[in-house]
């Protein structure tokens, strides 16, 4: 076949449908540096002004430049749309005009015209005769919803759920398209559905159901391509059409689905393989090769969705979450960083930094060391790097997985999950010692506070908290919380299939996929310092005029999670383990398999808001700490003892991820920039070989910062990254700014 | 053997206290006043957390794997040497963990007809000489003390082959003089383990603690020094001769 002139073959071009086969055939390991790397071409800074300006009319539009009204967003609902037809590498928008946000009501109806008028918008009166009989996913959702669900998500002891935003988290294969063309991948569905023969029980039904709608979906994509001129029904030939293919792909589900993560998947390595047999060939130069890398990473850096103001508060600064994983070390020991694991870091340069696509390295400290050295340069100038390490991720996952979102390990294809947001453990605390009514919230009829959970006996009396005692209540409070967060989800993601099923998502995945099952947890290092107050000091409960204890009096003083201090640590893994099992002991939907991750991306901010005062000295309204981060300031004795802190916490317990956010100024990484990288590139190769996972770095000034909050228009680009993910720091609300400069910033005197 | 050392705390990621990253161990108490120190709180000799020798190698080598093949263990302060004792069984227990030691001082406690320097040269693998000025009066001007040990130290570690990196803070009004700058210059020349000299420009940081102690600032109103002063330090103390 033409298109697969020059590859060598394997399983993958022998009947199967294998990817990783075809990139462990065919792809070229690089340890070499960065001089080979072009800069932007003419076309390339045209079309970034453009987008730009764009930025800025967005901007002073208040957030949203334009938005759909009438249109309900599928795979091939729209004409074609360009930013600069001539100029344009890549071509495809999600709608038919650059940055016009697309109406996708199937997560919520509500949600959806909530945000349409929050800007100015109103959704057609044909759009909202659709909506009185066809049923949205937050609609079953509520139908199914029990009242102790909903006096948990009233009470912000469920934070975030995706009950009324797309539950997101499921990364398409989306090399298929390029590799094997869309016409083989509808015979390969084709294939698989006819298998699912015999009785007829519901689950079976229900396949069947799914594959006529994952290939009703890869029908689509080929009618939505060809509207740009485009015939995807047949393998990619070179490497412009393997990356055209390949973003069709991407951009079928971004029209699809509003998930709140669509991240992209690992694609570098695999593009390589088209990039370099064009080089060989003479067909592109290395500036032609960069700027196909630039065009396409300036398309996923302005996907948009419209969302409303409380999912802006929990995500802030408009996240996609388009997260691409490079690198990696392969199972036979050869490197999978190519060329164009540079190539896509280098758009960092050649563009300017920008929170999307969410770049993920996979670390591992067999990495080349020329690679390694390139990703601390980048990192000290952009900021805009995140690292995972993959030595620890390899034994379980192989060589193919990617990451979803912030920290979600999946494999390529394979895996999927059903994501499932967080529950707040230091409110959690708060319960056990309140016997489940909530310190902030009250009964709507009775005025009293708010009975949560049943009514579990609270502690009694005035005196010092006992231990043992709190403990033995938190015990019992997080067996509750468990259950009902396992329930909630359940329901949650019946419907999200039932009403908002991702359909070509799923069409580029394996028929039989293995389901993760998500959760997460908020407020770790907060629950953590106050069981160690509890434990080493002596904490005084103060009650309010109801008896619930809304405060705390301390005295002595306590070992604190981030000092790399077993008293305080030991606590924070007993957490993890504790509440892990609790969530492993429960039934979870499809018979997916439970996980959950210490993340919470800027939504700390608004968990804090809603947890009362804690025993650990924070006053009620405060942020907690980011993922797995130490509270605030609480890290006494230097980064690498906070690092170690965290990477006590046991993967194997957490393996939707552990997410730590580590900000530095430039001097305080070394004298020189050389010094700065060896530096950095030592101090992740220490964390990771300790068990860290993840580490978002930031490594910028105080000062940079206080201007940007007070000049916002001076700094379009400058990027923070903030627990699993980058945000342009002008994008995020005062507070959250406030956050991320409070923020232990470990400076050196 | 069982020293018991004041540390006044630590720093996990010291990058900028010697070679690769460091586990930083400051102790408590120092000689000196210097006018534009920036660790106040750390001067006073009472005070510190105690702790043995073997507590702190104990918590500084659960570090190592952050060290990569350059970095290791700093002791700073405060001035170490007034705990020489403890210091000298530190770095010898962080020594036979295949650590490499780093001793970041002044000198001002050196005294020939002292035999523990002997040891203490034989296991630090490093000195940060803070030179503080060339000229003796000026140096008591500036730390209260005369340079006189700091002068003696720097021959002892020539002569034991202890490699040492020079540091010099250059204060606009005290210490950014050309003539003190080479004769400066001239001690380092007669110096021959010196790797590298580091001019430290001041830096008003430190100022906000001294209200909190109840002290004044004594270079309240003192800038940083220029790019161009900076420079010219750097060319005086570094420049190859011709």
């Amino acid at each position: 076949m033409e298109a697969w002139r020059g590859f060598e073959t394997g399983k993958w071009s022998n009947g199967e449908i294998d990817v990783r086969d075809f990139i462990q055939h065919n792809y070229t390991p690089y340890e070499g540096d960065g001089a080979f790397l072009a800069p932007a071409t003419e076309a390339t800074k045209k079309l970034w002004e453009q987008v730009l300006e764009l930025s800025k009319a967005e901007r002073e539009r208040g957030g949203v430049y334009d938005a759909d009204t009438d249109i309900i967003s599928r795979v091939n609902s729209h004409k074609a749309g360009y930013f600069d037809r001539g100029l344009e590498k890549i071509v495809g928008l999600q709608t038919d005009k650059p940055f016009k946000r697309a109406l996708m009501p199937l997560g919520g109806i509500r949600m959806a015209e909530e945000a349409l008028t929050m800007y100015g918008y109103e959704a057609s009166d044909r759009v909202k005769d659709i909506f009185t009989f066809r049923k949205t996913h937050n609609d079953g959702v509520y139908d199914a919803y029990t009242p102790e669900m909903r006096r948990a998500r009233r009470a912000h002891i469920l934070t975030g759920l995706p009950d009324t935003y797309g539950r997101g988290r499921i990364v398409g294969d989306y090399r298929r398209v390029a590799l094997y063309g869309v016409d083989r991948l509808i015979k390969k569905k084709e294939e698989d559905k006819a298998i699912l023969d015999g009785t007829m029980l519901p689950d079976k039904i229900r396949d069947r159901e799914e594959l006529s709608e994952q290939i009703k979906a890869l029908r689509a994509l080929k009618e939505m391509a060809a509207e740009y001129g485009f015939d995807i029904s047949v393998p990619a030939v070179n490497a412009k059409e393997a990356i055209q293919w390949l973003y069709f792909g991407y951009l079928a589900a971004v029209k699809e689905q509003n998930g709140a993560a669509m991240s992209i998947g690992r694609n570098t390595t695999f593009l390589d393989i088209y990039i370099e047999r064009d080089l060989k060939e003479g067909a592109l130069t290395e500036e032609e090769a960069q700027e196909l890398v630039d065009h396409f990473v300036m398309k996923l850096r302005v996907i948009k969705f419209m969302r409303t103001k409380e999912y802006n508060e929990l995500f802030s600064g408009d996240p996609t979450w388009v997260t691409e994983s490079i690198g990696g070390m392969g199972l036979d020991g050869r490197t999978l960083v190519t060329k164009s694991s540079f190539r896509i870091l280098h758009t960092l340069i050649n563009l300017g930094p920008a929170p999307e696509p969410n770049l993920t390295v996979l670390w591992s400290k067999l990495l080349p060391d020329n690679f390694k050295r390139f990703c601390a340069d980048v990192s000290i100038k952009t900021s805009a790097i995140q690292y995972e390490s993959d030595d620890l991720m390899r034994p379980e996952l192989g060589d193919d997985y990617c990451i979803a979102c912030c920290v979600s390990a999946m494999r390529v294809g394979k895996d999927m999950q059903f994501f499932g947001a967080r529950a707040n453990l230091a409110k959690c605390l708060l319960y056990a010692i309140n016997g489940g009514r909530d310190e902030m919230v009250k009964d709507r009829e009775s005025g009293l506070p708010l009975q949560v959970s049943p009514k579990f006996e609270p502690v009694s009396g005035d005196g010092a908290l006992d231990y043992d005692d709190v403990v033995n209540k938190y015990d019992g409070m997080m067996t509750w919380l468990a259950r009902l967060y396992v329930n909630t989800l359940n329901v949650i993601h019946y419907m999200h299939d039932k009403y908002n099923y991702e359909a070509l998502e799923m069409s580029l995945h394996d028929t039989c996929v293995r389901r993760f099952f998500a959760t997460g947890i908020a407020g770790l290092s907060c629950a953590v310092d106050s069981l160690s107050a509890i434990k080493y000091a002596k904490v005084f409960p103060v009650r309010n005029e109801y008896g619930i204890v809304t405060d705390f009096r301390i005295e002595g003083d306590f070992p604190k999670y981030g000092n790399n201090d077993d008293r305080a640590d030991e606590i924070a893994v007993w957490l993890l383990k504790t509440f892990m099992r609790k969530i492993k002991s429960h039934t979870t939907y499809r018979e997916s398999i439970a996980t959950t991750s210490i993340l919470t991306i800027t939504s700390n901010v608004v968990y804090g808001k809603n947890t009362g005062n804690t025993p650990d000295g924070r006053r009620a309204g405060e942020p907690l700490a980011p993922g797995a981060n130490p509270m605030h300031g609480r890290d006494t004795n230097g980064a690498v003892a906070s690092l170690e802190s965290v990477a006590k916490l046991p993967y194997d317990y957490s393996r939707d991820g552990i997410s730590n956010t580590f900000s530095i100024t430039p001097q305080s990484l070394g004298k020189s920039g050389g010094e700065r990288c060896e530096n950095l590139i030592s101090l992740l190769d220490g964390y990771m070989q300790g068990g860290g996972h993840h580490l978002n770095v930031n490594v910028f000034n105080r000062d940079t910062l206080l201007d940007a909050q007070a000049h916002p228009e001076k700094y379009p680009q400058l990027t923070i990254r903030v627990s699993g993910y980058a945000v342009n720091f002008i994008k995020l609300t005062k507070q959250q700014q406030d956050d991320v400069i409070a923020r232990t910033i470990h400076e050196s005197m | 053997m069982g020293a018991v050392g004041k540390i006044h705390s630590f720093e996990s990621f010291g990058t900028v206290d010697g070679p690769g990253i460091r586990f930083v161990v400051f102790l408590q108490g120092c000689p000196m006043r210097c006018l534009y120190c920036h660790n106040p709180d750390s001067r006073p000799l009472a005070g510190g957390r105690e702790m043995s020798a073997e507590e702190v190698a104990r918590e500084a080598v659960k570090y190592r794997s952050y060290f990569g093949s350059k970095g290791g263990v700093t002791v700073s302060g405060g001035e170490p040497l007034v705990q020489l004792d403890f210091l000298i069984e530190l770095f010898t227990l962080l020594q036979r963990e295949g650590v490499h030691t780093c001793l970041d001082t002044s000198g001002i406690c050196f005294r020939e007809e002292d035999g523990r320097y002997e040891e203490l040269a034989r296991v630090t693998n490093l000195v940060l000489l803070d030179i503080k000025h060339a000229d003796e009066e000026a140096h008591r001007v500036l730390t209260g003390i005369g340079g006189g040990a700091p002068r003696a130290f720097a021959s002892f570690l020539s002569g034991r082959g202890v490699p040492v990196w020079i540091r010099h803070v250059l204060v606009p009004g005290l210490t950014d003089d050309d003539g003190a700058l080479r004769r400066l210059r001239a001690l380092i020349d007669g110096l021959s383990t010196v790797e590298k000299v580091e001019v430290l420009p001041y830096h008003g940081m430190g100022e906000a603690k001294y209200g909190q102690l109840g002290l004044r600032y004594p270079l309240h109103g003192t800038l940083p020094p220029t790019k161009e002063r900076i420079e010219n330090a750097r060319r005086i103390l570094t420049e190859k001769k011709v």
